[in-house]
């Protein structure tokens, strides 16, 4: 028998022992990639699982794993938690794509979700979210605050997502600030927080008066407390227990009505394969509160922004836009279309430095 | 009073028992552990141990068992032969990612043709990988007198850096957005190292820890060369006298065990894993020297320790699903193996007395 049958028909045993009880229970899975007490991009994840629970109460029954390795390592956690009777599975980090796609094929009958990935098939969905609508925010309000023009960030895989972030802050902190620079250190993390740390004394060492972070430990937050006059963003979570000051605002990853809403679809058999992108108007990013340490008018500005974001009238990447070396990427009044966003791969004029290849 | 008494020679029997005496003593404080965290401990242990072998899924697990021990049995066999003559290469981790550029790239080189002659080039291109990696301290250390442990260990830090360098530049897949990742060699077919029987999990990589096992064995027990090893770990002046020539020894151990470790890394790359990316070395180079170890620097103890170790990972993950466990505590129930086993290990060398209260 050829493994893949012998996997669908211990799946289909199993499905008929348990039956009258998995009939009730939607079981759902998470496959996180740091633990949850990371107090960023996992801690979110866990903040939308318990959310789910919230929601559907004895309805459902949710398990997780945390801190897997992007491989081999991910794809049997996967598999474990589809063979003991998962209906629904969140894998939440880039490197699980190939293992979701594997894992997916040996169960037919089990539904993935994966974040931030671009490879779907009929029961793997894909979801991310548009940070670079927050960044925008970020970057109005970072190159108001600076006063030595320099702006630190800690960029963590030059990837895509993390690209599209540097070019949205960037553009945003020229408009309001024309001399503005960003210094960008490569972690070549997620979390980590000694290397962040690092990181961040690196780039307050260089002039940065204002830290960035695409990374999701809060070390970076502490090393700008320890020096003082150093303006920093919460990542991923609200890390509020640094405002009012160095924390004036940050970007929040709210997983929960996506992974609410995904579950129902399950219970009530609607679901079906999706490629969602949200940003701030359908709430999956959201903006912490803007502490007083920023003046007045800038928040009011700011939230401005994220209103006409919201609101769908203004894209951060509306031209004119050049790239880095000088070509037009953007004409006058043109937005930036979603193919090409998805795969950034260049920088904006001015930013200096090349990414990494 | 308790005090420690040397024994003239070390305890045979001790040296046999402590692995097992550490795992039961595992069981008892990581038990408690678990019962600090509102678990059932014998719950939890018996998920650990028994769900894997012998538990509904068993079907799959235990071919997992094989995939998750495989690398570990064929680091560890290489790092043995040079522990035994005191020669510690710590690095196998950074010689586990060099042998993945190598063997990877050397596939992904020739892609998309498909030819019988890829794979064994690319084992080939793996293991001289690895090889170069480990041929680096080795050198310095014959030629300059370096501190292997040294050199080795920051290599894999360097290793680490030529690994986020390729994912990213060399070796990324063109068709993959921007993404960083090579191309996945799983689809192809010339260069996947696919499973020999489907749901076995037999792959190359377990056929060759297996293989590395039997060497070793007859290496140190029939050659001379595992003759010259063991003498050197043993009694070093007595090597001298016997000829043992150090430098050649050096060079031979620690190109041996990074030649192995490259050789893991390239079947890991090329079957279970498939991509080369900037997270690709999980900790196979360094979870390797406990393996090593726990198996009493023996090629048939390892065979056992790599299980063993396999085991608690996979029933861990269980563990964690199942029970809510925090991967934490499964880290920390990991870790205590180790802890145990150097600890019971002075009894080997050493017995307990009640000392004798001095008389007036």
């Amino acid at each position: 028998m050829k493994f893949t049958t012998l996997m669908a028909s211990a799946a289909l045993a199993l499905g008929l022992a348990s039956g009258a009880m998995a009939q009730d229970k939607t079981k759902v899975g998470f496959v996180y990639v740091g633990p949850v007490g990371d107090g960023g991009w996992t801690y979110e994840h866990n903040k939308g699982r318990l959310a789910v629970e919230e929601e559907f109460g004895d309805k459902v029954e949710t398990v997780f794993v945390e801190s897997v390795p992007e491989g081999p390592d991910a794809e049997r956690v996967m598999t474990q938690m589809a063979l003991e009777g998962a209906d629904l599975i969140f894998t939440t980090s880039f490197g699980y794509m190939d293992p979701t796609i594997n894992v997916a094929k040996k169960f037919p009958n089990v539904k993935f979700e994966h974040a931030t990935g671009y490879k779907t098939a009929d029961n793997v969905s894909v979801y991310s979210a548009r940070f670079y609508e927050g960044r925008a925010v970020q970057g109005h309000i970072a190159g108001n605050m600076t006063k030595s023009n320099i702006i630190g960030y800690i960029g963590s895989y030059p990837i895509p997502e993390v690209i599209r972030g540097i070019n949205s802050a960037y553009v945003h902190a020229k408009k309001v600030n024309p001399d503005v620079e960003f210094k960008i250190v490569w972690a070549y993390t997620w979390f980590d927080p000694a290397k962040e740390a690092d990181a961040a004394k690196v780039l307050i060492e260089q002039g940065a008066d204002v830290i960035l972070q695409h990374t999701d430990s809060t070390a970076p937050q502490a090393a700008a407390q320890e020096a003082g006059n150093v303006v920093t963003f919460g990542q991923a979570s609200d890390m509020s227990e640094y405002a009012p000051f160095p924390r004036v605002s940050s970007i929040i990853d709210d997983w929960a009505p996506y992974y609410i809403a995904r579950t129902q679809a399950v219970m009530d058999g609607t679901w079906e394969s999706v490629n969602t992108w949200d940003g701030i108007r359908e709430g999956m990013v959201g903006i912490g509160e803007i502490s007083d340490a920023v003046p007045a008018d800038v928040k009011e500005e700011a939230l401005a922004l994220k209103a006409a974001m919201a609101a769908g009238e203004y894209h951060p990447f509306t031209g004119p836009i050049n790239k880095q070396d000088g070509s037009v990427w953007l004409a006058e009044g043109e937005v930036a279309d979603d193919g090409t966003l998805a795969g950034m791969n260049f920088y904006v004029e001015g930013l200096e430095g090349d990414i990494p290849q | 009073m308790i005090v420690l008494e040397k024994r003239p020679q070390p305890s045979k029997a001790w040296s046999y028992a402590t692995p097992l005496v550490a795992v039961v003593a595992t069981m008892v404080f990581g038990g408690l552990l678990f019962a600090i965290l509102g678990k059932n401990p014998i719950e939890a242990i018996g998920t650990i141990f028994w769900e894997p072998l012998f538990g509904e899924f068993a079907f799959y697990y235990r071919p997992q068992l094989l995939v998750k021990g495989a690398p570990l049995v064929l680091i560890a066999i290489g790092l043995s032969l040079g522990f035994r003559a005191g020669i510690w290469n710590i690095g196998a981790e950074g010689q586990y990612i060099m042998g993945t550029i190598f063997g990877a790239g050397a596939g992904l080189a020739f892609y998309p043709m498909e030819a019988w002659f890829i794979f064994p080039i690319m084992i080939f291109a793996g293991a001289f990988g690895g090889w170069l990696w480990a041929t680096i301290p080795a050198f310095l250390k014959v030629r300059f007198g370096t501190n292997e442990i040294l050199v080795s260990l920051m290599l894999v830090y360097v290793a680490e850096q030529f690994l986020a360098s390729v994912s990213l530049g060399l070796l990324k897949n063109p068709e993959g957005f921007g993404f960083p990742g090579s191309r996945n060699l799983q689809s192809y077919e010339s260069a996947h190292n696919a499973e020999l029987i489907a749901g076995s999990g037999m792959h190359w990589g377990v056929v060759a820890a297996f293989i590395a096992v039997i060497f070793s064995y007859v290496l140190l027990n029939r050659h001379m060369l595992g003759f010259h090893i063991r003498l050197t770990g043993e009694a070093p002046r007595a090597a001298k006298f016997a000829g043992v020539n150090p430098a050649r020894l050096i060079l031979f151990c620690l190109g041996l065990s990074g030649a192995l470790a490259g050789l893991a890394g390239m079947f890991e790359v090329s079957g279970p894993s498939g991509v080369v990316s900037i997270d690709f070395n999980v900790g196979y180079g360094f979870t390797a020297i406990i393996v090593a170890f726990l198996g009493r620097l023996h090629p048939v103890g390892i065979l056992l320790a790599g299980g063993l170790m396999a085991l608690t990972y996979i029933g861990g993950e269980i563990a964690q699903s199942q029970l809510g466990l925090p991967a934490a505590a499964i880290q920390v129930f990991q870790g205590m193996l180790l802890f145990f086993l150097l600890a019971f290990d002075l009894l080997t060398n050493y017995r307990i007395r009640a000392a004798r209260s001095e008389v007036a």
